[in-house]
């Protein structure tokens, strides 16, 4: 069983699905930069066998009980660790496109820096990072958006290579966009006055799959996204006057 | 006009029967059956009352009478569709929540009997 040692306990969470030929790989790459830290697979509920891969590569499993899309199982692994008193978490996708020797950079960032998150950036230095170019237009459009939202620059939005400490986790076991949840996660954030840093990493091809954002559903990822980012504005505005009104204005 | 009214009297018995029928069978919770009743009632009395459907005609400026009952037939559906869209996304929420607390629980019980052995 993991368990959170020390006041700078640190767990690596792993979601996937349908990722047997890249999740050992994964795994392994995160014990090689990291050898002292658990890694976990959430396991999205695969029709393969993602699970025995990972666990023969060393990993702890979460196996959820039926399929929930990446939001819900980012959130399985952030409860988890939030309840066993994990101080910092860093997330690396199961597909291989993380490289796992960034991990210390971003834990390093993380501890320094104070801030609640940090994101593992493909463009904060040019670093020859694979990039479609659906992706690569979607991500310069969420730029321009986020840019007034945030009230700073954040190159790589849709960067799911994400270190959170113990605060930013007590809010993401509450609340997490249950789809495509990278970029509703740092409004989130930026709503409860949280702060967010990028630091540079490699991102790689993926090692077997696709994604699943492809050309043909980026439409509604982005009309999906853009609803979900104005909501959240919205509601978390709402509370902020309500607190702002006093014990008689109904604060939450 | 008539043969429109009293075809629409059918299809609002025929939704009250297949309604009432489906809670009998449990097929519909008796709180998920109501909106449906309540629309097919509405249905069944507006095209039993002519003068009444003539009148509200007049009052929303429809410039013909089947369409008022076309509009407000189509008005009560999408509040219905509406409402089980809200119905539906609290039971999203809670299946997921539940799944994840399911999860945690069963690696709990797997770490426990695992450190036991």
């Amino acid at each position: 069983m993991i368990r959170a040692e020390g006041p700078d306990s640190l767990l690596v969470i792993i979601p996937a699905f349908n990722e047997v030929g890249a999740i050992g790989d994964v795994v392994r790459s995160v014990h090689r930069s990291m050898p002292a830290v658990p890694a976990l697979v959430i396991d999205d509920c695969s029709l393969d066998d993602t699970i025995a891969a990972a666990r023969a590569a060393g990993a702890e499993v979460l196996p959820l009980p039926h399929h929930l899309g990446l939001g819900g199982c980012v959130q399985a692994g952030y409860k988890l660790a939030y309840s066993l008193g994990f101080e910092y978490v860093i997330r690396v996708d199961g597909d291989g496109q993380h490289d796992a020797r960034d991990i210390p950079r971003i834990l390093d960032r993380l501890k320094t820096s104070g801030c609640e998150m940090v994101i593992g950036s493909r463009f904060v230095e040019q670093n020859g990072s694979h990039t479609g170019a659906v992706r690569s237009l979607g991500i310069r459009f969420f730029r321009l958006i986020l840019r007034p939202i945030l009230g700073k620059p954040v190159y790589d939005p849709t960067s799911g290579f994400v270190g959170v400490n113990r605060g930013a986790l007590a809010v993401f076991s509450r609340s997490f966009p249950l789809e495509y949840p990278e970029i509703e996660a740092l409004v989130v954030l930026q709503r409860r006055r949280f702060r967010f840093e990028e630091v540079p990493v490699k991102m790689l091809p993926r090692l077997t799959g696709r994604s699943t954002i492809t050309a043909r559903v980026s439409l509604y990822y982005m009309a999906h996204v853009l609803l979900g980012v104005f909501v959240n504005i919205l509601k978390y505005d709402r509370r902020l006057r309500r607190a702002k009104a006093g014990p008689g204005g109904g604060a939450t | 006009m008539d043969r429109l009214l009293h075809v629409t009297t059918v299809l609002s018995i025929l939704l009250l029967i297949m309604v009432l029928v489906s809670v009998r069978r449990a097929h519909i919770r008796v709180e998920y059956s109501l909106s449906w009743l309540l629309t097919g009632v509405a249905m069944l009395l507006l095209s039993r009352s002519r003068p009444v459907l003539d009148l509200i005609t007049r009052w929303t400026g429809v410039p013909d009478t089947p369409l008022t009952l076309f509009l407000i037939s189509g008005a009560l559906f999408l509040v219905m569709f509406f409402r089980f869209s809200v119905i539906i996304s609290h039971l999203r929420d809670d299946n997921v929540a539940l799944a994840q607390r399911v999860a945690i629980l069963e690696y709990h019980i797997h770490s426990l009997e695992h450190h036991e052995k």
